[in-house]
C-alpha cells in the first residue's frame, strides 16, 4: 500500500469531479461513491496450494437527481472503467436515464443539518498489518490449520480445504450538498473445511473460522483446525427423528439468523409498504419481555493482547457514516420486547414521516437500501450448558438450511441438523429434519437466553431456547 | 415439447473452423456473422500479439495452461414501485481475469485497466503459481465456431428504454387490476449484454454476446378480514425471461401473464392453511420445481467435487442413484434459454449432457481442469460469475426427461400427500447430500383430489436416495420461466431447470400442521 496516498487523492478527486459534472450537466443534487480494494485469497486443500488470488479494482457509482415541483427524478449509473471515457459515459448516462423516472416527493438527498461522519480514526477499522503478512505466511496459516484439522482423528482423511483472504478497502462519498466522507478498513481471516467420514461411509463436513480486522487478533490456526474437526466429527451417524414438537436450543451460529429476522422485519422499507409482519407495531409489544435487540454501527472493542496490552478494534458492521452521508449510531431497535425504532434510511423515514436512524446501505449501484452495523441481542445470565441441561427432550440446532423465512407473514420452515438432547445431555446426531413455526410466536417464546454473547462478525446472539416449534422428520 | 424441437435443431450446428492467427495483423480472425471478438479489438484495443504476450507472460514461471478471459458488462434495471418510475440504473463492467494453472494448482489476477502494462502484470502475478522455468509455448488459436442460440442486442437504444417502461407499466396496471386486495406492485426489468473473449495457451480462442433479460413482479396482497379473522397479508412474486430480445415478453409470457400470476399466488396465500409436517408422498408439478434435481443431484454431480471425492455421489458412476423412470440432463444448448451458452467461459462449445440415465448415475459436469485432472471428456461447464472469479463445472438447464404418466393420474395415485406446484430457492450440503428446497405455492391432496393451499414449507432430502423413491412421472415436462440464479462458492451465474409433474413415494414436509 506504498501508494495508498495517491490513490486517496485519486478517488476523492474522482468522486467529486463526478459530482460537478453532473451538476454542470443540469442536476439539481448529485452524490458519488468510489471505491478500492485490494484482495487477496489463497486456498490449501490436502497441503497443497489449490488456488491463489490477487488483485486490485477500483469502481465509481454516482447518483443524479433533478428537482421539480412534483418531487425530484432520480438515476444511477456505476462503471469499473475509470478511463476518462468510461467516467464520461456514466456521467451522461445517468443525466439521460433520470428523464424518463417519475418525480418522486420523496426522493433526494438528505439534508445538509442531516451529514455527519463519526471520527474515523477512533473507530479503529483499518491496520497496516494486515498487508504486512507475507503471502508466504498465509499460505503457511492455512496450511497449519488444515493439517491441525486433518490431524485431529484418523476418521478424518479429506478435506475441502483451507482458505486465507485478505483485503484492504477504501471507501469515499462526496455529494453536491456538502458532505465528504472517506474511510480505509482491512479485513483478514482464514477457515477450515474438514470432511469426517465412518466405517459405513458416510461422510460430513464441517468448518470454523477466525476473521479479525488486525493479524493480531487472528486465533491459533491449530486451535480453529481442531474445532472444526470437532464440528465435521460430531455429525457422523446423524439420523432423522420422529415428527414433533420440542424445545429447540439455537447455538449462537444460528440464534443469530433466527434473532436477526427481528431487524429485518423493522426494515423501513417494508415496514412502509405494509408488507412486514412489524408494519404498524412501532411502539407495541413484539417479542417476550426478555428480548431488547440492539443495531450499532459504531462498536469499537478493546482486545487484551497476550502480552497484556489493549488494543482497540472497530467491529465488523462499524463505518463512520451510512449510505447517506449520515453519521451511524446505536439504536435500541426492540427495547424488553417493545418495537421501539425502525431501520431507517433517509428514504423510508420521509415515507414514514419519521427521522432516518442511519441506517442506509449503499453499494456502488442503485439507491441506498436499508442495512444496519453490528447488531446484538442482550445477554441473558444462563451458561450454553445450563440452556442444554434444561431440556428433557428436544434438539440441539447447529445448522440450518434453506430460505423458508417469509417476513410478511412471520412463516418459518428451514432444513436443519443438530444434536438430539435427552434428559439434559447432548446424545445423537441428527439431520434431514425441518423445524417449523412462526416468528410472531417465535420472539414470544424464548425461554432461554444465554450469557454467550461472542462478537465473531458483524451480529451475536447468544444460545437461545424456543418453546413450541415442531420439528418435522420421519 | 419445445426442448425436444430446439435439441434437434442445435444438433446439427456444432462445428469447428482452424484459423491460424498472425502477429500484429488486427481482425485477420473471422468466421461466419455475428462476429464477437470486433469489441474487443476496435473498442477496448486489444490486439492478437499483446494477447500472446500475456499468454507467455503467464506461462513464463512454469505454468501448463494459461488463459485470459476478457469481459464487457453492460447492464440495466428499471423499476416501477407504487406507480412511479422509482428506479433506473446502469452499470458497466469492464476487465480480465488470468488464469494459470500448474497441476492442481491455479494461480489467478484479475484487473480493470486493460492497458498492456497492467495486463502483463496480472499476467506475471497469476504465472508466480508455478516456480521454474517456461516449459509450455503459446500453441496458435484454433476458434471455437459458436452457434446462435441467442439473438445479438444491439447497444441500448433510447428507443429501448421507452419498451421496457412500457412492460413494467403493463404489468403494474395487470397486477392492480386482478383484484383490489393487492395493495403494493413493483415490476422491474433487468438486462445485460455480456460480451466474453478467451483466449487460452492451449490454442483455445473464442467469444460470444450474451444478452439476459428478466422482468419481475412482486405483489403484496391485504385482506381486511382474512381467512383467520383478524386479517391477513401476503405476498406474491413472478417473473421470467431468458438469452432473449424484448419482442418475448409480447407473446404468451406477456407482462400480464407475469403480473397476473405474482397476484393470484399472492390472494391465493391469503386462506392458506398451515402446510402438514412430517414424511409423506409429494407431487411435483412440471418446470420450475425441477430446482428439485438442480439441489438433489445437479451439484453433487460437479465434477470438481467428485474429483476430490466431497460429494455424497464420489464414486458412483455406473450405479443406480434414482428410480429407472428417471433420466436427467443438463443442456446448455437450449435457443433462449436463461441456462443457454454459446460458449463455456473456457472457450468450449456447451452441449447436452445425460447425468442419470434411466435410474443409473452416467456422469459428471466438468471444465478443463477437472477434465484434465479426472481423465474424462470437458462438458463444456466451465462457467464463471465474472472476469474476477475463476472457472469451476456449474449447470446450465437441468431436467428431467418426460415419463408416461398422465399428470391426473399422478394426483389420483395419492391418498393423502403434498401437491406442491412452485418453490422459492433450494440447497444442498453436497457432502452429506442433504438438500431443501421452500414450497411457496402447494396444496394438499386428499383422496386423489387437490384441496386446500397451504403455506410455504420446506422440503428436505437426501440426494443419492431422494430419486429412488420417483415412482410415477408425466408427460408434461416443462422448462422454468426464466427466473434461475444459482450460487457456489460466491459465484451466481444463471441457470434454468425443469421437470414434468413428478410423485415422489418419500420426502419430508416442514410444516407446522397435522
Amino acid at each position: 500500500m506504498s501508494t495508498a496516498t495517491t490513490h486517496a487523492t485519486d478517488l476523492k478527486q474522482l468522486a467529486a469531479e463526478a459530482v460537478a459534472r453532473a451538476l454542470d450537466l443540469g442536476a439539481t443534487d448529485a452524490e458519488a461513491v468510489a471505491v478500492e480494494s485490494e484482495d487477496f485469497g489463497v486456498n490449501v486443500r490436502l497441503g497443497q496450494v489449490e488456488q491463489l488470488t490477487e488483485s486490485g479494482s477500483r469502481a465509481l457509482g454516482l447518483r443524479v437527481f433533478f428537482a421539480d415541483a412534483a418531487g425530484q427524478r432520480t438515476a444511477s449509473t456505476s462503471t469499473s472503467d475509470l478511463s476518462p471515457e468510461g467516467v464520461t459515459r456514466i456521467i451522461e448516462s445517468a443525466v439521460e436515464l433520470a428523464k424518463v423516472t417519475g418525480a418522486d416527493p420523496f426522493a433526494g438527498l438528505p439534508d445538509r443539518a442531516a451529514f455527519g461522519s463519526n471520527d474515523v480514526a477512533s473507530l479503529a477499522l483499518y491496520f497496516n498489518d494486515v498487508d504486512a503478512i507475507p503471502p508466504a505466511e498465509r499460505i503457511e496459516i492455512a496450511r497449519r490449520c488444515e493439517a491441525s484439522a486433518m490431524g485431529f482423528d484418523t476418521r478424518i482423511q479429506n478435506s475441502s480445504g483451507a482458505d486465507f483472504d485478505a483485503s484492504n478497502l477504501h471507501r469515499v462519498m462526496v455529494n453536491s450538498r456538502g458532505f465528504t466522507g472517506e474511510y480505509r478498513s482491512s479485513y483478514c481471516g482464514f477457515s477450515v473445511t474438514p470432511i469426517a467420514q465412518d466405517a459405513s461411509g458416510a461422510m460430513q463436513r464441517d468448518f470454523w473460522y477466525s476473521s479479525a480486522r488486525t493479524a493480531k487478533l487472528l486465533a491459533s490456526p491449530e486451535e480453529v483446525g481442531r474445532k472444526a474437526a470437532e464440528r465435521a466429527l460430531r455429525r457422523l451417524g446423524a439420523r432423522p427423528v420422529m415428527t414433533q414438537r420440542c424445545p429447540v436450543v439455537f447455538a449462537p451460529e444460528i440464534a443469530r439468523g433466527l434473532m436477526g429476522n427481528l431487524l429485518a422485519a423493522a426494515d423501513g422499507d417494508s415496514i412502509y409498504r405494509n408488507s412486514s409482519m412489524f408494519s404498524g407495531k412501532l411502539g407495541e409489544q413484539v417479542a417476550g419481555e426478555n428480548i431488547t435487540m440492539i443495531d450499532d454501527g459504531t462498536m469499537v472493542f478493546d482486545h487484551t493482547l497476550p502480552n497484556g496490552e489493549t488494543l482497540r478494534v472497530g467491529g465488523f458492521g462499524t463505518s463512520p457514516f451510512d449510505g447517506d452521508g449520515l453519521a451511524t449510531r446505536r439504536t435500541v431497535v426492540i427495547e424488553r420486547g417493545i418495537l421501539k425504532e425502525l431501520m431507517l434510511n433517509t428514504y423510508t423515514a420521509r415515507k414514514l414521516s419519521m427521522q432516518s436512524t442511519g441506517k442506509a446501505s449503499r453499494g456502488l449501484a442503485g439507491a441506498p437500501g436499508i442495512g444496519g452495523g453490528n447488531y446484538f441481542l442482550e445477554p441473558g445470565s444462563l451458561t450454553p450448558e445450563q440452556i442444554i441441561g434444561g431440556v428433557p427432550s428436544g434438539l440441539y440446532v447447529l445448522q440450518t438450511m434453506g430460505h423458508g423465512v417469509n417476513l410478511v407473514t412471520g412463516d418459518y420452515s428451514v432444513g436443519a441438523s443438530g444434536l438430539w438432547i435427552e434428559n439434559g445431555e447432548l446424545a445423537y446426531p441428527v439431520e434431514q429434519i425441518t423445524i417449523a413455526g412462526n416468528l410472531k410466536d417465535i420472539f414470544r417464546n424464548v425461554v432461554a437466553i444465554g450469557n454467550d454473547l461472542e462478537f465473531r462478525g458483524a451480529g451475536a446472539v447468544p444460545t437461545v431456547r424456543i418453546e413450541g416449534l415442531t420439528v418435522a422428520g420421519s | 415439447m419445445l426442448w425436444r424441437i430446439s435439441r434437434e435443431m442445435m444438433a446439427s450446428r456444432c462445428y469447428k473452423t482452424t484459423i491460424r492467427l498472425m502477429a500484429a495483423a488486427p481482425n485477420l480472425i473471422h468466421s461466419e456473422a455475428p462476429d464477437h471478438k470486433r469489441y474487443f479489438f476496435t473498442h477496448l484495443g486489444l490486439t492478437e500479439r499483446l494477447l500472446e504476450r500475456c499468454l507467455g507472460e503467464a506461462l513464463s514461471a512454469g505454468g501448463e495452461f494459461a488463459d485470459l478471459y476478457f469481459e464487457a458488462v453492460t447492464s440495466m434495471s428499471l423499476g416501477m414501485d407504487e406507480g412511479i418510475v422509482k428506479t433506473a440504473a446502469q452499470g458497466i463492467s469492464v476487465g480480465c481475469g488470468i488464469r494459470v494453472l500448474s497441476g492442481e494448482r491455479t494461480g489467478f489476477a484479475y484487473t480493470d485497466d486493460l492497458s498492456p502494462e497492467r495486463l502483463l502484470k496480472a499476467a506475471r502475478t497469476a504465472a508466480l503459481i508455478a516456480n521454474g522455468p517456461q516449459t509450455q509455448r503459446v500453441q496458435g488459436f484454433t476458434e471455437t465456431s459458436t452457434p446462435s442460440l441467442y439473438p445479438v442486442a444491439g447497444a441500448t437504444a433510447d428507443a429501448e428504454v421507452a419498451a421496457k417502461l412500457k412492460l413494467i407499466e403493463r404489468a403494474n396496471k395487470a397486477a392492480r387490476d386482478f383484484d383490489p386486495r393487492i395493495t403494493q406492485v413493483r415490476a422491474s426489468i433487468n438486462d445485460e449484454l455480456r460480451r466474453i473473449l478467451i483466449a487460452a495457451s492451449d490454442g483455445t480462442f473464442a467469444s460470444d454476446t450474451q444478452p439476459l433479460a428478466r422482468l419481475n413482479v412482486s405483489v403484496i396482497a391485504k385482506d381486511a378480514t382474512g381467512s383467520n379473522g383478524f386479517g391477513s397479508t401476503a405476498r406474491g412474486t413472478s417473473g421470467g425471461g431468458g438469452r432473449i430480445a424484448l419482442d418475448f415478453f409480447e407473446g404468451s409470457k406477456s407482462p400480464e401473464h407475469f403480473a397476473r400470476e405474482a397476484a393470484r399466488t399472492a390472494i391465493l396465500q391469503l386462506g392458506a392453511i398451515a402446510a402438514p409436517a412430517g414424511e409423506m408422498e409429494v407431487v411435483l408439478g412440471p418446470d420450475w420445481p425441477g430446482v428439485l434435481l438442480h439441489e438433489a443431484v445437479g451439484h453433487g454431480l460437479e465434477a470438481d467435487f467428485n474429483r476430490k471425492k466431497t460429494s455424497a455421489f464420489a464414486g458412483l458412476i455406473g450405479q443406480k442413484v434414482a428410480s429407472p423412470k428417471v433420466t436427467v440432463v443438463d443442456n446448455g444448448k437450449m435457443p433462449g434459454r436463461r441456462g443457454s451458452l454459446n460458449v463455456d467461459d473456457e472457450g468450449n462449445a456447451t452441449q447436452e449432457t445425460v447425468l442419470i440415465e434411466n435410474g443409473i448415475l452416467r456422469g459428471y459436469l466438468s471444465d478443463k481442469l477437472s477434465s484434465r485432472l479426472m481423465n474424462m471428456p470437458n462438458t463444456g461447464s466451465g462457467r464463471r460469475e465474472s472476469y474476477q472469479a475463476i472457472p469451476m463445472p456449474r449447470m446450465t438447464n437441468t431436467y428431467m426427461l418426460n415419463g408416461d404418466d398422465l399428470p391426473s393420474d399422478i394426483i389420483k395415485s395419492v391418498k393423502r400427500g403434498l401437491y406442491a406446484v412452485n418453490f422459492g430457492g433450494g440447497q444442498v450440503d453436497i457432502t452429506s447430500g442433504k438438500f431443501v428446497f421452500t414450497a411457496s405455492e402447494a396444496y394438499l391432496i386428499e383422496d386423489g383430489v387437490v384441496t386446500a393451499p397451504v403455506k410455504g414449507a420446506t422440503l428436505i432430502g437426501n440426494g443419492p436416495e431422494a430419486l429412488k423413491y420417483v415412482s410415477m412421472v408425466g408427460n408434461d415436462l416443462a422448462l422454468d420461466e426464466g427466473v434461475g440464479t444459482c450460487g457456489k462458492a460466491g459465484q451466481s451465474v444463471p441457470v434454468g431447470v425443469g421437470m414434468p409433474t413428478t410423485k415422489l413415494d418419500r420426502m419430508t414436509v416442514g410444516g407446522t400442521g397435522h
